[in-house]
């Protein structure tokens, strides 16, 4: 483990400057994955500018309409606040499935979205990863890979992103607010994330040395009916095998909107839109809903041992968008 | 000068009654202290570097920059190590090279130690050995176990490979119903929560370890034998323990510690790492058994047939013997056992928790469950009508055997008598709901052992005896015993353990510790009373009496001597999503006398946790190509969550042998005897399908769907 400096942003201006200054530094939120690839030699930065204290801690009422979630606000202030709860539900539920409880008193919103993943060959130094040393080949796709990516990924790489959070706020259209020594910046949360390719070292779209300093969830009355379900290899505390964001508007038993994002199938949170196309303006069944995850899974590239998370996100779909249109019904 | 005796008057007994830990508040405040963090002073820290290729041999070892880097004081390897003896017998056999560090340029397995880096700090020896550059001439690998291995042959361990009787094809032909299944077990990892850790240090002429181990006096005698030092001149002590399993004996991080103290002539600590611990510390081996049952349209058994296959390293045979339960379980007139290992480039597996019958009572009280649907036969009624009168192998008669009893008290309790034996019938809404049951055994056996019991000139005792306690409450027990024998209140015991400076005592392992440890400070402090009853005066320095259990031992009545147990689970299952919930378990064992309900019902609870832990969840998964572990953490490495321990219910039924002289049969390993078996028979009972191979991940479960058996 190299040993390394640690300087406490003074603002947000300076803690770009701090960045920009020293290409072997990061940002270090909560700390809950940084510290561990520091660990494991993974990440081993010379300088690590804490932006924890930074005033972005609040969630606050967009000019829209929507919610401004500040980039330190953490997991567990974001669950418990009262506006996500009543408006953004899934989000709630999505958090709370994540980590742990004092791993959430500790990670925040910035530091959730760009966490890594966490496929063992990227945490094992001793051997190859097209994601941490590019072009030394990807040894899941012949090895253990039966929790890795079945959409949109690649022969040169196929780990998939841990967010629960995440996927959530890719249903719901979330848009990234950054800060560079250049000014500031916006990315929706749908072009945050790199597509895999053969460049799976480049995650995000983000600027070199950016600072998130916030999320923006633009207003969707849709969002009130939302539900986020994970599947684990464990009740608790542990990373996604298939997770399910959805939220649906049914009138006359006819699906008005629906929100679709499946998590732990891909490279990032996957936002389902082929399946949002079969849903909008269908009757709500479950004919329907299996058509849509039908619909968005055909893209499904599995390998040998991860086939079943096609059976299991067409059947987790088709379950949550149910259970959805039940309560509509009530 | 004071005059004590015991005194007359009647001491309520403290054995059978709850008694939180002695040491309990030291825990909670952070007053006790663990290996890790005893400071020392001028300490520098070791640090391993282990092996990144599968098989063949180190090139070489670049010390050069490493040792220039800052605080670095050696590197210790194959070329400049102090030399080990290792052709000696030990307590418990002949050593595995694991622990015999650096002494030649082979590689067994991935994560095989090849060089300890000493610096000032931590740090600085991890930055350092994260440096180190070692080569490597590489050779091809096998690390798959698989069942039919070419190259597995039947091997002892601590019993015999192979037991035979009757002719079984001849009673399987003649059986109306048959049962023939292959059932695996995934490597499992101790995955306690104290990582190992040691410090050595050379004070006037003896070399000191403080470690966390599970027998002080075991430890010093091999460290003894490795470094051709007399036991004199090895001090061990191991005050606390932060969990053991089986995995706390003499593993790399004394033994480098101790090089690296000779060589530098300073106190040196090593810490194992989580993911060191994966290939350092030992494992259950992954298992492939083989269940072969034939019986009567009743269900009585006329042909048992359980064979296991466990990997082993190259450098070590251990044997985990999974056939093993049959010998002690169930009679058929055509019996067959054995035990068979194949030699792969992995690490040496070791003792973990109920070693054998942990995944062997997976297989058989499985395949039980098997053969009581196909007779139309109560899954109890079945193992009652197959109660051998004696042992099936050994013939000897049964010290108490009390299985019965369980299974009756644990249906009562769990509300067996209403259960429906069809699959797939009940439903709370998108769970599917089942229940199972299993029988579960372990051996009571003992070790020889030595105590030393010292009444105080102020009135007090002081019990001191080389036993550990790695969690189990052994302290706490051993108070209460000495309290009763000495017919005073455990208040005026205080009991001293994990210093080999007590003399020779039983490791705690076999959960035969606190059998073993009761029966030498029961033998002491009798004596010591009986001295004590004569009103003798007692010198400021007290009065000392010491024990030695070898006679003792060795004059028992040859029996079949075991703790029983009857494991009953209610599971949850969604099969659109694979999800395997346990809803509740209930585990009824008879263990002999109960020293202290408080720590005996935590031990079995914890025993019973394991098995969810093991039917669900656990299952260290290795690269085929690297033969290297994938994701070796406890992130990773999956262990029951709270959320994933629902009500777990462990009780007790009375289980007196007269004949016995402790009467005490050892609760730490029978809690996971069944217990997985007990989760997969409900699963089969909630789904219709038979899940036989552990850990039932939703996956698997998913894939299997549900309805028909795919016996």
């Amino acid at each position: 483990m190299r040993e390394f400096d640690y300087r406490r942003a003074p603002d947000v201006t300076g803690a770009v400057a701090l960045l920009a200054a020293d290409p072997d530094a990061r940002f270090l939120g909560g700390g809950t994955n940084l510290v561990d690839l520091m660990k494991a030699g993974v990440e081993r930065p010379a300088l690590l500018v804490d932006v924890r204290e930074l005033p972005l801690d609040r969630i606050e009422p967009a000019d829209d309409g929507g919610l401004r979630i500040g980039a330190t606000v953490t997991n567990s202030d974001l669950a418990a606040h009262p506006e996500v709860r009543r408006r953004y539900p899934a989000l709630t539920q999505a958090v709370l499935a994540g980590a742990s409880g004092q791993l959430r008193n500790m990670a925040t919103v910035g530091g959730n979205l760009l966490q890594r993943t966490r496929c063992g060959y990227f945490t094992d130094v001793a051997g190859p990863c097209n994601k941490r040393v590019p072009g030394s080949g990807c040894p899941a796709v012949g090895g253990e890979h039966h929790n890795h990516a079945v959409l949109g990924a690649s022969d040169h790489c196929v780990a998939v992103h841990p967010s629960d959070m995440g996927v959530a706020l890719t249903a719901f259209d979330a848009v990234v607010s950054y800060e560079t020594v250049d000014g500031p910046g916006e990315l929706p949360l749908a072009d945050f994330y790199l597509p895999v390719g053969d460049t799976p070292h480049r995650e995000t779209a983000l600027p070199p040395g950016a600072l998130i300093t916030g999320v923006t969830l633009p207003p969707a009355p849709v969002a009130a009916h939302s539900r986020y379900r994970k599947v684990r290899e464990r009740a608790s505390y542990a990373f996604a095998i298939g997770s399910v964001a959805a939220a649906l508007d049914v009138r006359d038993g006819v699906v008005r909107e629906a929100r679709l994002a499946l998590g732990a199938v891909a490279s990032r949170p996957w936002r389902a839109r082929a399946a949002e196309a079969v849903l909008t303006g269908a009757p709500a069944s479950g004919d329907t809903f299996a058509a849509a995850a039908d619909a968005e899974l055909a893209a499904a590239r599995p390998l040998p041992d991860n086939g079943y998370k096609v059976t299991l996100m067409r059947n987790l779909v088709v379950a949550v968008l149910t259970e959805l249109a039940e309560e509509a019904a009530r | 000068m004071t005059t004590a005796t015991t005194g007359r008057t009647t001491v309520k007994g403290a054995v059978g009654t709850a008694h939180t830990r002695v040491e309990g508040r030291d825990k909670v405040t952070g007053a006790a202290r663990y290996a890790g963090e005893i400071p020392f002073a001028d300490l520098a820290h070791g640090w391993l570097v282990l092996s990144t290729v599968a098989r063949g041999r180190i090139r070489s070892v670049e010390t050069g920059p490493v040792l220039d880097m800052p605080g670095v004081l050696t590197v210790l390897h194959h070329g400049n190590a102090p030399r080990l003896t290792t052709d000696y017998v030990g307590m418990l056999g002949i050593p595995d090279p694991t622990a015999a560090l650096f002494q030649h340029d082979r590689v067994p397995h991935v994560g095989w130690p090849v060089a300890l880096v000493v610096a000032e700090t931590p740090e600085q020896a991890r930055e350092a050995a994260e440096a180190l550059v070692v080569t490597y001439e590489r050779e091809p690998h096998d690390t798959a176990l698989v069942a039919a291995h070419p190259d597995a042959y039947a091997a002892d361990g601590h019993m015999p490979a192979v037991t035979e009787k009757g002719d079984l094809e001849a009673e399987l032909a003649a059986s109306a119903h048959v049962v023939d299944a292959e059932y695996t077990t995934p490597e499992e990892h101790h995955s306690m929560m104290e990582p190992h850790a040691a410090t050595a240090r050379w004070d006037g002429g003896r070399l000191e370890i403080v470690d966390s181990n599970q027998g002080a006096s075991w430890v010093q005698s091999e460290l003894a034998k490795l470094f051709s030092l007399d036991e004199s001149a090895v001090r061990v002590r191991s005050e606390h323990v932060g969990g053991g399993f089986g995995s706390k004996g003499v593993r790399a991080h004394q033994v480098s510690a101790a090089m690296a103290a000779t060589t530098l002539q300073r106190p040196v600590r090593v810490v194992l790492t989580r993911r060191q611990m994966f290939s350092l510390t030992g494992y259950r081996s992954p298992t492939v058994q083989r269940v072969r049952l034939g019986a009567d349209p009743d269900g009585r058994l006329r042909a048992l047939e359980h064979r296991s296959l466990n990997q082993t390293s190259t450098v070590y045979e251990f044997v985990e013997p999974s056939a093993g339960v049959a010998r002690v379980m169930y009679d058929a007139d055509a019996h067959r056992t054995a035990n068979h290992v194949v030699r792969l480039d992995v690490p040496s597996p070791t003792w973990m928790r109920a070693p054998g019958e942990a995944p062997g009572s997976f297989a058989l009280e499985a395949a039980l469950d098997e053969l009581a649907e196909r007779c139309g036969v109560d899954p109890i009624d079945l193992r009652l009508r197959n109660e051998p009168e004696t042992g099936p192998v050994s013939g000897l008669p049964f010290a108490g055997r009390n299985l019965a009893a369980c299974f009756r008290e644990g249906a009562r309790r769990f509300g067996w008598a209403d259960r429906d034996p069809r699959p797939g019938l009940r439903r709370d809404g998108r769970w599917l709901l089942g229940t199972g049951t299993a029988a579960a055994s372990f051996f009571a056996g003992a070790g020889p052992s030595t105590a030393l019991v010292t009444a105080e000139a102020d009135g007090g005792f002081t019990v001191r005896i080389a036993a550990a306690d790695i969690g189990t409450g052994a302290r706490t027990a051993l108070t209460l015993v000495a309290a009763d024998a000495l017919e005073v209140t455990p208040e005026r015991v205080r009991v001293r353990i994990g210093d080999s400076d007590f003399g020779p005592a039983m490791i705690a392992g076999g959960s035969m510790g606190t059998r073993s440890w009761a029966w030498a400070v029961t033998a002491a402090a009798r004596e010591l009373r009986e001295r004590l009853a004569l009103g003798t005066d007692i010198p400021p320095e007290g009065i000392t009496v010491r024990s030695d259990t070898t006679e003792a031992l060795g004059a028992l009545a040859q029996k079949e001597r075991h703790s029983y147990g009857a494991q009953f689970a209610e599971v949850a299952v969604d099969t659109a999503t694979g999800e395997v919930r346990v809803r509740r378990m209930l585990g009824i064992f008879a263990a002999g006398t109960i020293v202290n309900p408080l720590t005996a019902r935590n031990q079995l609870v914890g025993g019973m946790t394991w098995g969810i832990s093991m039917a669900l969840h656990e299952e260290a998964v290795r690269d085929r190509n690297t033969g290297g572990h994938y994701g070796p953490d406890l992130a990773g490495y999956h262990v029951a969550t709270h959320a994933d321990v629902p009500l777990v219910e462990a009780d007790w039924v009375e289980d007196h042998d007269p004949d016995d002289p402790v009467g005490i049969k050892g609760v730490g390993e029978i809690g996971i005897v069944g217990a997985a078996a007990a989760i997969a028979n409900a699963v089969w009972h909630a789904t219709g399908v038979r899940h036989r191979s552990l850990p039932i991940r939703p996956d698997r479960v998913l894939s299997a769907g549900t309805g028909a058996s795919r016996a």
